[in-house]
């Protein structure tokens, strides 16, 4: 029973803010600014139509996304062979190699902001959702290998071997064989990659101005802006809670083993 | 793992990887480096300055060496309090978490909800939800009688920030202790009954030695991403009141992105990278001793 | 405490049980003495775990009730039984040190130090745990490790029984071995009531003193090992112990005959009438058949001979029946004929050995 009030404050802890923007993002300013009331008096969608209608608003989910969705992809197409190197052999500076990716995963996205600037200014890929892609790939790849490599090993090395005397060719074994059974594994890198692109700000703000400017970038012009548009700003914050509930929702059952890095 | 075959072709695998990370690591740390030991007048003229900035930064009676012990101690005090109280708050939370059905899945989608909000997105929730006046959170405290204002209040905005990262990130924990306590066999917790032992007993000599591992990472991760935190304190408090809640990135950016001040930027992001390189190490070391620890225990877990 | 009763004892994993087969443990009545060994033996699946669980109070059975001396126990939870018990793996308090591990159930239980010292000292000793008491607990092999959690269930004066759950799985074989000596000799010089759960006949037959053979949820059999081997009960308990297991040949027994695929075999006994309607079966185990050349043999086709070392077996057949035979030294078997122990023969009725008259019954729970 205990348990259970626990759990349930905890709960309730997590879920208030949640509420509380949600709660405003249905009210007019006027309400906000207004008298403290738990939930809407006179609902109002007018928030989440000016976000629907505006492409300046909308626009910034789809550089998000466009970006996310990049980079999960470069992210885990790379991590994929090189986790499979590290969990199958033993080579020269392996250990080093291992551990220099996981510094990078705990790189301070603050220390690159400036130099990834320069570098992405320079190379003509600045405010294009490439840039933000590759930029994430700094924290993402070593994050999808880590993840990828604890999975894989799961996989006794037996099944390759029998697959060799199989007469199976190491591309065909790799997808057809291999893929399936980490399949999980794929599913849950594809989660954090998904995630950690998702929820990063300030590179994705550093790089880019107009065009590819992602919604968290957008959100901040209205808190900066004078006479704050609070309902707005709770409708777009809450807009992007959807795509992770949405995520979440698939991976559930193997969230936790993910975010151990894929070694419980 | 030891009897991994050595074959160096497994290079070729890794090279992709590789190529990246260096491309978007290795390139812009040179161009830190390069940075940090210039002086510029502005006008993208630059001249050597040795490690000029590096011994400025590490004395504190300069003004930028005060500045950057400042924002050190700032953000290892709070991340020290963000472990003390993330760490055995989510091991309660994970030892409270039911097993299965229904319930379970609400749990671990609502548990991991937090998680997957952008960063300023927190901020912003946390900005609303504590302000005095349309917040809820603000609003109940000032109705108890607590002078509370983030924006004022150094204590205010501390308490702010600690909440919010409680908030954010406890879950992280939870979840890594939930999947660690899942892997502990049923007969480990009925021997426990068999022997006479007390709650208090199996939690201190079976829950937590087995949860030494998934510890070890989240220690690790919780850290690193309070060590180097800053959308949701900027969006917040901005840094304010004063300096009181500037952490060591926030400062960073200030530096390089607000005053464009290159060379001390860059010496502090060294020094700052070199930190967490140093820290990340440890980890590192006590993460591999556990894993070889594992291993050799391999044919007895095969039977679990 | 000297004695287990199992009355009526039956479990169900489903809340309603209609049918037989919804039950995973049929009703049994056993009782259990103070100072025996016991093995429950069976192929997975056939309840031996389920009966463990409900001895340890993992499970409440969902029928019968469960008596320690006489005492109700049905209801008790398993830190009130005052059980021990082994798991398949071993289960050890990494953290502690080997002497930590032992000291655990006695000082959970308030048991003064100096007194549980002593104790701790004896059962390492026992075990040959003696020279590593003070080692941590983790980096031990895992023959050491099992031996700990067998000390921790051997450590306690006052257990009722100690349970064992295939404790031998993750041995080395080579190791099975030393770890089985020891456990006898434990058991020997504390006088417990030990139940050994295993699926492997040869852990049951050296170790127990009775062997319980169960399948599908039903105990088909309790007796000595040499029992088991001499006049198994059930035609299930031929097949299982004894490697190769026994010969079941489909008969018509009228009186002290048999006809088997058309020959005639003398019986040991005169039987009266059999239950109607049911399948027939003379069982007779390998070792007490022969191929010989002498007269008055069966004629048998030999399929083919396996040499295993100290003995060779014919794989022969009678008319249409396989069966295995003792080949001797110096016999030819492609013309030899087939010998049985008239002695030997079991007579079975739908499976279960039909008594021959006059027998003594056996006291099913000795």
């Amino acid at each position: 029973m205990a348990r259970r009030i626990t759990l349930g404050l905890y709960l309730l802890f997590l879920a208030l803010p949640l509420y509380w923007l949600i709660n405003m993002s249905f009210k007019t300013n006027e309400e906000i600014t207004g008298a403290l009331t738990l939930w809407p008096r006179n609902p109002t969608t007018a928030n989440f139509v000016r976000i629907f209608t505006d492409p300046s608003w909308y626009m910034g989910y789809v550089n998000s996304l466009e970006y996310v969705v990049l980079n999960t992809v470069i992210s885990i197409s790379l991590a994929l062979p090189a986790a499979y190197a590290f969990s199958r052999y033993r080579f020269l500076g392996d250990k080093h190699l291992f551990f220099w990716l996981l510094s990078n995963r705990m790189a301070p996205p603050a220390v690159f902001a400036l130099p990834f600037f320069n570098l992405y200014s320079a190379v003509g890929l600045f405010d294009t959702p490439w840039a933000v892609a590759l930029a994430h790939c700094l924290f993402n790849v070593p994050l999808a290998v880590w993840i990828l490599e604890g999975f894989m090993s799961g996989v006794p090395r037996e099944i390759d071997e029998t697959a060799q005397l199989d007469g199976y060719s190491f591309p065909r074994f790799f997808f057809r064989i291999f893929l399936p059974l980490i399949g999980n594994g794929v599913g849950v890198a594809a989660f954090f990659c998904f995630m950690f692109s998702w929820v990063e700000l300030l590179l994705a703000r550093t790089l880019t101005t107009v065009d590819a400017k992602p919604i968290a970038a957008i959100m901040t012009r209205t808190v900066s802006a004078a006479g704050m548009d609070w309902g707005l700003l709770a409708a777009a914050g809450v807009l992007t809670l959807i795509p992770g509930a949405l995520v979440i929702w698939f991976v559930r059952n193997q969230i936790a083993k993910g975010f151990a890095l894929g070694r419980v | 793992m030891n009897d991994r075959p050595f074959d160096n072709r497994a290079w070729l695998l890794v090279l992709p990887v590789l190529a990246i990370v260096l491309f978007s690591a290795l390139l812009p740390l040179m161009t830190v480096v390069n940075y940090s030991v210039q002086d510029s007048f502005g006008n993208n003229q630059f001249f050597w300055n040795g490690i000029g900035w590096y011994r400025e930064l590490l004395d504190p009676s300069t003004d930028l060496g005060s500045r950057f012990f400042g924002a050190l101690w700032r953000s290892l005090l709070f991340s020290a309090i963000i472990l003390a109280i993330e760490v055995p708050l989510g091991i309660a939370v994970a030892l409270c978490m039911p097993r299965d059905g229904w319930r379970l899945a609400a749990t671990l989608v609502l548990m991991a909800l937090p998680l997957l909000v952008p960063w300023n997105v927190v901020g912003t929730i946390w900005q609303v939800f504590a302000r005095g006046d349309i917040g809820l959170f603000g609003h109940v405290v000032n109705a108890l009688g607590i002078d509370y204002n983030y924006t004022a209040g150094i204590l205010s905005a501390w308490f702010t920030i600690v909440i919010m990262d409680v908030w954010h990130w406890t879950s992280l924990v939870a979840l890594l202790c939930y999947a660690g306590l899942r892997a502990i066999p049923d007969a480990f917790y009925q021997a426990a009954r068999i022997d006479g032992a007390s709650r208090l007993a199996v939690f201190r000599w079976i829950e937590l030695p087995k949860l030494r591992r998934v510890l070890v990472i989240a220690v690790l991760l919780r850290f690193m991403d309070s060590f180097m935190i800053y959308t949701e304190p900027f969006v917040v408090t901005g840094g304010g009141p004063g300096n009181a809640t500037t952490m060591l990135s926030i400062d960073l950016v200030k530096l390089a992105l607000g005053q464009f001040d290159l060379g001390k930027a860059a010496a502090m992001s060294i020094v700052f990278n070199l930190i967490i390189l140093a820290v990340c190490w440890v980890f590192y070391t006590v993460m591999t001793a556990l894993d070889a620890e594992k291993q050799a225990e391999g044919p007895a877990k095969g039977a679990e | 405490m000297a004695r287990i009763t199992l009355d009526g004892i039956a479990h169900a994993y489903r809340p309603n049980p209609r049918s037989d087969a919804d039950y995973a443990l049929k009703p049994l009545h056993l009782t259990w003495e103070r100072g025996l060994a016991y093995a429950l033996l069976g192929p997975s699946g056939c309840g031996k775990t389920t009966l463990l669980n409900i001895l340890s109070g993992l499970l409440r059975p969902s029928h019968g009730r469960l008596l320690f001396d006489g005492v109700d126990v049905t209801d008790w939870p398993t830190e009130r039984r005052n059980i021990a018990q082994v798991f398949q793996f071993p289960v050890i308090y990494d953290t502690m040190t080997v002497r930590e591990n032992l000291a655990f159930p006695l000082r959970n239980r308030g048991v003064a130090p100096a007194a549980a010292a002593r104790r701790v000292t004896e059962i390492a000793e026992l075990l040959g745990l003696s020279p590593m008491l003070d080692r941590r607990a983790r980096g031990l092999t895992p023959d050491a490790k099992q031996k700990i959690s067998l000390g921790r269930g051997l450590v306690r004066s006052d257990v009722a029984a100690l349970l064992l759950d295939e404790p031998l799985t993750v041995i080395d074989p080579n190791l099975k071995w030393e770890l089985r000596s020891r456990l006898k000799a434990a058991h020997r010089a504390l006088d417990r009531l030990m139940v050994y759960v295993t699926h492997d006949q040869t852990e049951a037959l050296t170790f127990a003193d009775r062997v319980v053979v169960m399948q599908d949820g039903r105990m088909l059999q309790i007796g000595t090992p040499a029992e088991l081997f001499e006049r198994p009960e059930h035609v299930f308990v031929g097949h299982f112990i004894g490697s190769p297991g026994m010969n079941f040949l489909p008969a018509a027994v009228t009186g002290d005959r048999a006809v088997v695929a058309g020959f005639e075999i003398p019986l040991g006994a005169a039987y009266g009438p059999l239950p109607a309607g049911v399948p027939v079966q003379l069982g007779i185990r390998p070792d007490f058949t022969a191929l010989g050349a002498g007269p008055g043999g069966l004629p048998v086709t030999l399929e083919r001979v396996d040499d295993l070392g100290r003995l060779r077996l014919a794989r022969v057949r009678l008319g249409p029946h396989p069966l295995v035979a003792r080949l001797p030294d110096g016999v030819d078997p492609a013309t030899a004929a087939l010998y049985l122990d008239s002695r030997r023969l079991h007579v079975y009725a739908d499976g279960k050995r039909v008594p021959p008259p006059g027998e003594l019954r056996q006291e099913a729970a000795a």
